[in-house]
């Protein structure tokens, strides 16, 4: 699996050459949030606004008034968490094209529970006129700038920063409201996001062996949610659904998938692997994933009750699939 | 010169002599021709007749609705009427003299949505800007529309109905608001941003902001003066009516927020301390060059202004809601006064 570095530093620069009508706002983490490039390449075209998020995104909403594309840069957490009334009145209400891109989503960060976003999407996808996107490999954030640009309203973006892995196909880019189907499948009905999807890939690949049969869907957009193959999944999975998220269970991806489910009456299982209602704490992110059950043994584990029957793999199986060029020099993400 | 022909078009005196005075902004005492007599009628003396008159409209109004902001017309009718008929350059209004109905909400399905800032006329790189931030001073902010001829008085009649624009907490599709701005502080920064996109763009005109003092309670409002003085955004002019009140009381008992014009000028704004009652004193610091500072004029005022009734209310100010047949009596009769004088 290719291991990219810096992609979204990259790939903003090159995308915003010929929009002279996108400028980049920043909280004080623009090398953190990959805009230091942007930055010193069009600095007529970048503001620093130190630690002032509110203010930010007022401004944001009034500069996007006049004709300008704002693409927020700072942490998840402190979008939403310290902004809030401001994306609501300033942003949301009017549907201006604010874009907010938001770094270390759900638990990417050591920085424990005052940076890890874990209810973001939950509080997002209840404002009116919010589009909601995730990006899950280095297609996915190459791709997510033009997905974005081409949404009439604003746009919050849960977004990978540092050495990510390519999933998809790079000639294959991120659609709005489509997702992309990973597997084809009868027993599960299996949709995953973000950092998810590389962790669920793992785990089917063995799963498939043992003859398990998944139609594994990565959902990149989480508002709005009408993807008609999430429906074409549920309604084809013999045994249940699962979801699995980098966010809590409340209000996300499995929230969004129970209410396509209860409102088309698909009687299905239903399995939510995410973060279970708890906040998290500072750790790595692999420590993380074990202990609040969002990895490849916590999905093989959900499948197996779902089928009913044990399926012999262990932990062994999986690092054996889990190729070791994708975290050979990972460091854990650091602040 | 104007004719009686586009007087009548115009429909409102205000109109005119603010459009005159648009274009001869610095001119002292400026004479303006109302019809074939020749009237001197300075600007500073059609302000204050402008704000009598807005205190009387609104006091009207709060009689027949039983309540509203009244003290907030007391304080910032000078500034108001300074505003629209001197300091700002301002377009005649581009809107309806009778508000349209409320256009439902903005959304991307929604093609009919408009904002109020027609009212304030054309966008134009040369022409200001106004956005109101407090928009609960709304009804004064309407009722001074109405006195400079760019809202029909009957505009007034919808305010606060189901299904219309002329909404109590103004919202941007009310008449002269572009933003909404009922969460206090949001004002300011949704400005600012704004006139970073005109600067980028070579806009010459200026953004004039009008908040509420109250607001420096907010930390919004701190982060956004630092930006302002970090960007050198001296196309942005803010207007404070200070008028030492709040919802809860007298701010110096609420949470105090003075001495304003140091705390003001430590964040490196051109700070201006005046009686906002003075149309000389209001308008004189627009009337200086830019000097890279963000401008600051914080208007003293008086909550009881040409209604000293109200200082029985004193320090509960915020809303007169009548308490009885008989203070509403006493504020009646106080207002055939007020009418008798400025005859209307």
């Amino acid at each position: 699996m290719e291991l990219l570095k810096r992609v979204h530093a990259q790939n903003l620069v090159a995308w915003a050459k010929d929009r002279p009508e996108v400028v980049v706002l920043s909280a004080d983490l623009t090398s953190s949030c990959e805009a230091d490039l942007f930055r010193d390449t069009y600095p007529d075209r970048f503001y620093s606004f130190g630690l002032s998020e509110q203010n930010m995104l007022s401004v944001a909403g009034g500069m996007a008034r006049e004709g300008l594309y704002p693409y927020v840069h700072t942490f998840a957490v402190f979008i939403y968490r310290r902004a809030y009334d401001q994306i609501a009145m300033s942003v949301a209400y009017p549907n201006l094209p604010v874009r907010m891109i938001g770094f270390l989503p759900g638990i990417l960060t050591p920085g424990g529970a005052t940076h890890q976003a874990i209810e973001d999407i939950a509080v997002m996808r209840a404002l009116p006129n919010m589009s909601i996107l995730e990006t899950g490999d280095a297609t996915d954030v190459e791709s997510v700038l033009d997905v974005a640009q081409a949404v009439d309203g604003p746009v919050y973006v849960r977004m990978l920063r540092g050495e990510i892995p390519r999933l998809f196909n790079a000639r294959e880019p991120m659609q709005f409201n489509r997702a992309r189907v990973l597997s084809r499948g009868t027993d599960i009905a299996l949709l995953t996001s973000g950092i998810c999807t590389e962790e669920a890939m793992r785990a089917t690949s063995v799963l498939r062996q043992r003859g398990v049969s998944i139609q594994h869907l990565h959902v990149s957009t989480l508002k709005p949610f009408t993807d008609p193959a999430v429906l074409e999944a549920v309604a084809g999975a013999r045994y249940g659904v699962i979801t699995m998220e980098n966010h809590s269970i409340i209000g996300g991806l499995g929230t969004a998938v129970a209410e396509v489910m209860a409102e088309h009456g698909l009687g299905r299982r239903l399995v939510r692997i995410g973060i279970p209602d708890v906040f998290a704490h500072g750790a790595s992110r692999q420590y993380l994933m074990k202990e609040l059950g969002l990895d490849a043994a916590a999905l093989v584990r959900k499948v197996e009750e779902m089928v009913g029957q044990p399926l012999g793999i262990t932990e062994e199986d999986l690092t054996a699939v889990r190729l070791t060029a994708v975290h050979s020099d990972a460091k854990a993400e650091a602040l | 010169m104007h004719t009686d022909e586009q007087l009548r078009q115009d429909g409102v005196f205000g109109q005119t002599i603010g459009a005159a005075t648009s274009r001869q902004r610095r001119e002292e005492g400026a004479v303006v021709h109302v019809s074939d007599q020749v009237q001197s009628v300075t600007w500073q003396d059609e302000v204050l007749r402008v704000a009598r008159r807005v205190r009387v409209r609104v006091l009207e109004h709060i009689l027949s609705n039983n309540g509203g902001y009244m003290s907030q017309a007391c304080s910032s009718a000078e500034t108001l009427a300074a505003l629209y008929l001197k300091i700002m350059n301002l377009g005649p209004s581009e809107a309806p003299m009778v508000p349209l109905p409320f256009p439902g909400v903005p959304g991307p399905g929604n093609k009919d949505y408009f904002t109020g800032a027609a009212y304030n006329g054309p966008r134009a790189p040369h022409l200001d800007r106004f956005y109101l931030s407090p928009a609960h001073y709304a009804l004064v902010l309407y009722a001074t529309l109405i006195e400079v001829g760019r809202m029909a008085p009957d505009g007034l009649a919808q305010f606060n109905q189901d299904g219309s624009s002329v909404e109590m907490i103004g919202a941007e599709h009310s008449p002269g608001m572009e933003v909404t701005t009922g969460s206090l502080a949001q004002g300011l920064s949704q400005a600012i941003g704004v006139a970073v996109a005109r600067r980028l763009r070579g806009d010459t005109g200026r953004t004039w902001v009008y908040i509420s003092d109250g607001e420096f309670q907010e930390g919004q409002t701190w982060e956004a003066m630092q930006f302002l003085s970090f960007y050198r955004l001296d196309t942005v002019g803010i207007y404070v009516d200070v008028n030492g009140q709040q919802c809860d009381g007298a701010m110096e008992s609420v949470m105090p927020i003075e001495p304003l014009k140091a705390r003001l000028e430590a964040f490196g704004a051109r700070v201006f301390q005046v009686d906002g009652h003075d149309p000389e004193a209001l308008a004189a610091p627009a009337a200086l060059e830019p000097d890279g500072r963000p401008l600051v004029v914080l208007a003293y005022t008086d909550p009881c202004r040409g209604l000293d009734l109200l200082r029985r209310n004193a320090p509960k100010l915020h809303y007169l809601r009548f308490k009885s047949p008989e203070e509403r009596q006493l504020y009646e009769a106080e207002l055939r006064k007020m009418q008798t004088e400025e005859g209307v």
